[in-house]
């Protein structure tokens, strides 16, 4: 915990031109007690327990078919829990709420609005004025890069600027909780690694609580504060400390690689 | 040939609109349309071709009063169609049968497609709906809207009610079965987007479940004119009081031929310009969709290349 909160400070410092970042909302604590997800009928999960403090970020990794997903769209509230407790801030998820930015794997940008009007959505959803929705949707597209793909339709630009412009679109509305399915899953290494840095960077800004599901042990050792363990020999629920977060230099740090083999065992990897 | 310029000017305007050539992908995409430019203009001089060399044709035929099996000698020729309509131009009669004719069909057209649009969608995001209007409206889908005629003049206390709602029912189905496939067909994603971002039901189908549809239920929207124009001059021939159909019904009884064909061919013009006008309109509609850039022809397929 205290490691993020000095890399938040400084990062403060550094990028001046962060948008509201006084009054960014603080996160949501997440919890899942006991629980049992999956849809009706067809469960994936089983006991689950798992807690994210706020403002935390917890990886998720496991192998394809593991319940990685479910366990978000649960977290986001668009899949109901079969059993057990799902509360935020000690209240029970039913429902999705605004509260609760959910980025997706695939391309879920609506094809029919440019980027910008796509990022202005969920400020409209809220009601925010109008000029007010597009000077905040320039200023975030800016931050991801985009300033001036703003105006193009998402099949106009590639894979990697999409998901930008979806990272854009989930933190434009000052969510108090970030929930990323394998954003970045679908991108060439080096696309990767470039989102990887803009998202450490546009993180630092904001108070949010994430979960971030990958199947990229190395990703998750390095996006993440902890790293909890689905799937694999336990059944899941196994939530590890990670040595040096956000540090890319760390990668073959003695801490670091230890974990790395520990994580890959525990997943039968 | 004044012919619409739509699909000609839709490029260099979307090449124009960028604000600034940005690296090297405004310009590759500039210079991809180039081999295209001559074509439309080479096409559009096919289609007036197609349409003259028809009416040479019937010309041909009728002049030389043609008679083999197929008979041509009490035709009457293009020439004397074209007379004949120079005249009926003129007179109020014909504009007040075309206005008659075009205010039906849009009122008829316009409330199947709100009404087709609204139901479709409902039978397929509820299953609720689904089983209450489902089964009455499989039932009726096969009825032709013509042979609901006597129900029209059952139901409804003037002829034009019941020919607004001969041509509401033909469009209403086409449109309302277009539109349930193609909600259904919806990636379920953009609706979990917009409720992730904390957007009701009223918020999903303005800013999703229309949009992304709209494509799809185009089809139904041209199927449904085309239909609408079939029915509006059927009704109007059996049941009515003035239009274009009722007109050309007239004069097949008092046997002016010119006049019939003037009829048809007014009928074939409006339903061509209705049609045109609706595809226009969905084509604005739905610029948003990713067209494919290139026209080259498709590699030859393996099976081809393998034979011997």
């Amino acid at each position: 915990m205290s490691t993020s909160d000095v890399t938040t400070t400084s990062a403060t410092s550094a990028t001046p031109a962060t948008p509201a970042t006084e009054a960014a909302p603080p996160g949501v604590r997440l919890r899942l007690e006991d629980a049992a997800l999956g849809r009706p009928g067809a469960p994936v999960l089983h006991g689950l327990d798992l807690e994210v403090p706020p403002g935390d970020i917890l990886t998720v990794v496991g192998p394809s078919g593991c319940g990685k997903s479910t366990l978000l769209r649960t977290l986001a509230g668009l899949l109901p829990a079969l059993g057990g407790r799902v509360t935020q801030d000690g209240t029970a998820i039913t429902r999705p709420h605004a509260d609760r930015a959910l980025i997706f794997q695939e391309d879920a940008l609506l094809p029919w609005r440019t980027l910008r009007a796509n990022v202005e959505l969920p400020l409209a959803i809220r009601g925010v004025p109008r000029a007010e929705r597009r000077g905040r949707a320039e200023a975030w597209l800016e931050r991801v890069g985009l300033a001036e793909h703003s105006g193009r339709l998402p099949h106009l630009v590639s894979g990697g600027q999409r998901q930008r412009a979806q990272l854009a679109r989930a933190l434009v509305g000052e969510p108090r909780a970030v929930l990323m399915d394998e954003p970045f899953g679908a991108l060439d290494a080096q696309t990767r690694a470039g989102m990887q840095r803009l998202l450490v960077q546009v993180l630092q800004g904001t108070r949010a609580t994430v979960v971030f599901v990958t199947h990229d042990v190395d990703e998750a050792l390095f996006l993440g504060d902890r790293v909890a363990l689905l799937g694999g020999a336990e059944g899941g629920g196994r939530v590890l400390d990670i040595p040096h977060p956000r540090e890319r230099a760390a990668h073959d740090a003695a801490a670091t690689v230890a974990l790395r083999r520990q994580v890959l065992e525990s997943l039968g990897m | 040939m004044s012919a619409p310029t739509g699909p000609m000017s839709a490029p260099t305007s979307s090449v124009r609109s960028r604000p600034a050539p940005d690296a090297s992908g405004a310009g590759a995409r500039a210079a991809a349309p180039r081999p295209l430019r001559r074509r439309p203009w080479v096409r559009h001089t096919l289609r007036a071709g197609s349409l003259l060399a028809a009416l040479g044709l019937w010309q041909l035929l009728t002049a030389l009063d043609v008679n083999l099996w197929l008979r041509f000698a009490q035709f009457p020729s293009a020439t004397d169609v074209v007379r004949e309509f120079a005249d009926r131009l003129g007179t109020g009669a014909y504009w007040q049968d075309l206005t008659d004719s075009l205010s039906r069909i849009l009122t008829g057209f316009v409330l199947a497609a709100v009404l087709g649009m609204a139901v479709g969608t409902a039978i397929a995001r509820s299953p609720l709906v689904s089983d209450l209007l489902g089964p009455v409206l499989e039932v009726c889908r096969p009825i032709p809207a013509i042979a609901l005629v006597p129900v029209a003049i059952l139901m409804f206390p003037s002829n034009e009610q019941g020919i607004v709602f001969i041509t509401f029912t033909a469009a209403f189905f086409p449109v309302m079965v277009s539109t349930r496939h193609a909600v259904r067909a919806l990636a379920p994603v953009w609706e979990e987007a917009v409720l992730t971002m904390g957007g009701g039901r009223g918020r999903v189908l303005v800013s999703v479940v229309l949009p992304g549809a709209l494509p799809g239920i185009l089809g139904g929207l041209s199927v449904g004119i085309g239909v609408s124009w079939i029915c509006v001059i059927s009704a109007e021939m059996i049941s009515g009081a003035y239009g274009v159909g009722y007109r050309t019904w007239q004069d097949y009884t008092i046997v002016d031929y010119p006049g019939v064909f003037v009829g048809m061919t007014t009928i074939g013009v409006l339903g061509w310009l209705t049609s045109t006008a609706v595809e226009l309109a969905g084509r604005r509609l739905t610029r948003w969709l990713p067209r494919t850039e290139t026209t080259g022809r498709p590699a030859p397929t393996r099976k081809e290349a393998a034979t011997p």
